[in-house]
């Protein structure tokens, strides 16, 4: 995990320098951001198919297999065949969009499984990403323009305390805690009405608790960047010209420092994704939220390698693109950068 | 007569007064004592556990209390669904954790402060290529693969401590290098240069130990992260089997019916375990940060 403080580093340390015109920086960050999915597909090719010396006996070590089966998923894995023959052969199936084959339901496309858990995923982390950026910012600015007031300080203090909290446990209270107000698992009741209402209203009930404990640790986070991020800037001379014109605190505040300090921030909310993709890993576990974590959940219990290669290398890859799409926005939005 | 002191005693000397300059700096600040206290309470009392409890409580076999019954005088957090005592297992799960903690915390903060060094004092196409391996692993999230690695990994103590220590480097790594490449551009650097000190010499003259207070600083913050690791690599079931920790108790509680049953109790005390001993390590990181880090002095 990195801390606010070290998430300002990075982009404090991004390249400033100037001299290359937009076109060339764009092009240069697509292809490390191309270079970087492919050390991704590496990375997980080695982690998943090399490391554990034979796959195969990984995934069977803990059931009884006839020499006939493990002969005929030796067959299906191809593991028996040099690994520059079985990389070759993953990356031509990765670029028709084949992620190989689950092992515990035996022949499922790993990119089928992917493809139908994909949607309840981004629902719960774009909703709780939603939510932690309006009400961490919000609440960071209140903090910073009232540095050391009791707001302040209890608000830092809750942050810090949730920052310090497991987000699988937080879960878990909120199921004891809650005792069936909401539904404890998965996506949709069995019962709810077919009409579009009804089942829009049924999946939201269900968002409620995964929701809550995604954004209570990553509000945390927004909350703190922005307040140090507008705490920097709050003794800008800019600040004071625009006091000194009569403006109102609330002026000076919405029109002059806020903008400022967003910049920094929402770069920053793009490079926590990853973030907050690991922790709905745990969320959903504890939810039984039908995503992507429970298909990992579910796949580690085998251990399905197959379909863990395959979720992390997607999730390793949405990670990189975001990060692109930060950087590219930074560019945007900041016209000192553009302009250098 | 001349007590003419030698340049290492005045080395020692000087050394000896910025680390109690340090320690008054550290010892000023109230949350970081309390921390540090209460850290050093806690470790006395998971070593000295083996004394104090009985750890055959812990084995499934040999529990003696009714499933899932409330706190009681017997039981003061209860028990959980095979009878065990919890309380006992939320104290032994502490040794645990803050071993996992400590021996990822210093095998990761070593791998980063080895990169960060590397990157910042070489320079040239070295640096370029471990800035962008270490960029890179910023990037991904650290707990996937951590997940990764335990999954493929046997199933053991060793293998958390590994799984943690190799993934959570890179935001030390940067940290060294910012720290390092501020180092370096001091004057003193190029003197110990031109009088002919090779790298070694001047990393571990020079830099290392400019580099050392905030390492430390790091360290104590990055333990708080791989206890919160820890317990969710177990949570997630890739932990050790055989032991008993925060993240197995928590993870026994989900899919074994004490949270359908609504006990509380075996949810409770591993989570306020983990999240004291996190703000613990936080306050201690904190507390030495604002003493070494000096752009947080006033």
């Amino acid at each position: 995990m990195t801390t606010p403080d070290q998430a300002a580093v990075l982009v404090d340390a991004d390249e400033h320098r100037g001299g290359t015109g937009t076109a060339r920086f764009v092009l240069r960050k697509i292809v490390e951001a191309v270079v970087s999915i492919l050390l991704v597909i590496v990375l997980f090719f080695f982690l998943f198919r090399l490391l554990p010396g034979d796959p195969v006996a990984t995934m069977i070590r803990d059931r009884p297999t006839s020499p006939q089966q493990l002969a005929e998923l030796r067959q299906r894995m191809g593991v028996d065949d040099p690994v520059l023959v079985q990389f070759g052969r993953y990356l031509w199936g990765l670029l028709h969009g084949d992620l190989g084959e689950s092992y515990l339901f035996t022949g499922r496309p790993v990119a089928d499984m992917i493809g139908e858990r994909l949607w309840p995923t981004v629902l719960l982390v774009g909703s709780a990403t939603l939510l932690a950026v309006v009400i961490g910012l919000w609440l960071g600015i209140r903090a910073a323009w009232r540095r050391d007031s009791f707001f302040d300080r209890a608000q830092t203090g809750i942050a810090l305390t949730l920052w310090s909290v497991p987000q699988f446990w937080l879960g878990l209270m909120l199921l004891v805690s809650t005792g069936g107000l909401f539904p404890s698992r998965g996506m949709h009741s069995p019962d709810a009405a077919p009409d579009f209402l009804s089942q829009t209203l049924d999946v939201a009930h269900h968002l409620v608790l995964p929701c809550v404990t995604l954004l209570a640790v990553f509000y945390a986070q927004y909350m703190l960047i922005m307040r140090s991020s507008l705490l920097g800037e709050m003794n800008a001379d800019y600040l004071t010209t625009a006091r000194a014109k009569g403006l109102r605190d609330e002026l000076v505040r919405r029109r002059h420092a806020v903008p400022n300090a967003l910049l920094p921030t929402t770069t920053l909310v793009f490079m926590q994704l990853g973030m907050v993709v690991a922790g709905a890993i745990t969320v959903e576990a504890v939810f039984s939220w039908p995503g992507l974590g429970l298909l990992t959940y579910d796949a580690l219990h085998g251990p399905d390698l197959p379909v863990l290669q395959g979720v992390f290398t997607v999730l390793a890859s949405a990670v990189v693109l975001m990060n692109l799409l930060a950087e590219l926005l930074y560019r945007v939005l900041d016209p000192r950068v553009r302009t250098s | 007569m001349t007590t003419a002191e030698t340049p290492r005693q005045i080395a020692w000397k000087r050394r000896r007064d910025g680390l109690a300059r340090s320690w008054q700096g550290f010892a000023g600040q109230k949350p970081a004592l309390i921390g540090l206290i209460l850290l050093g309470a806690t470790v006395v009392l998971a070593l000295l556990l083996p004394l104090i409890s009985d750890e055959s409580g812990l084995d499934v076999t040999k529990a003696t209390g009714g499933p899932l019954r409330p706190p009681s005088a017997d039981y003061w957090l209860g028990t959980d669904n095979y009878g065990r005592s919890v309380l006992l297992m939320t104290m032994w799960g502490s040794r645990i954790s803050l071993l996992v903690g400590f021996s990822a915390a210093l095998l990761s903060v070593v791998i980063g402060t080895l990169i960060g060094i590397t990157a910042a004092h070489f320079g040239g196409w070295v640096s370029a290529t471990l800035l962008r391996f270490t960029d890179f692993f910023l990037v991904l999230p650290s707990l996937i693969l951590a997940i990764a690695l335990s999954a493929v990994l046997p199933k053991g103590v060793g293998t958390i401590i590994l799984a943690i220590g190799l993934t959570a480097w890179p935001s030390t790594a940067r940290l060294v290098r910012a720290q390092t490449l501020t180092i370096e551009s001091r004057p003193y650097i190029e003197r110990a240069h031109a009088l002919g000190g090779g790298h070694l010499h001047v990393i571990g003259k020079h830099v290392l130990p400019g580099v050392m207070p905030l390492v430390l600083a790091n360290t104590t913050l990055v333990v708080g992260n791989a206890v919160i690791a820890d317990a969710t690599l177990s949570f997630l079931g890739v932990g050790d089997p055989n032991s008993v920790t925060w993240g197995l108790v928590l993870e026994n509680a989900l899919n074994n019916g004490a949270i359908s049953a609504g006990a509380w109790w075996n949810v409770l005390p591993p989570g306020i375990a983990i999240v004291l001993v996190v703000l613990m390590f936080t306050l201690v990181g904190r507390g030495l940060e604002t003493v070494f880090n000096p752009r947080l002095k006033k």
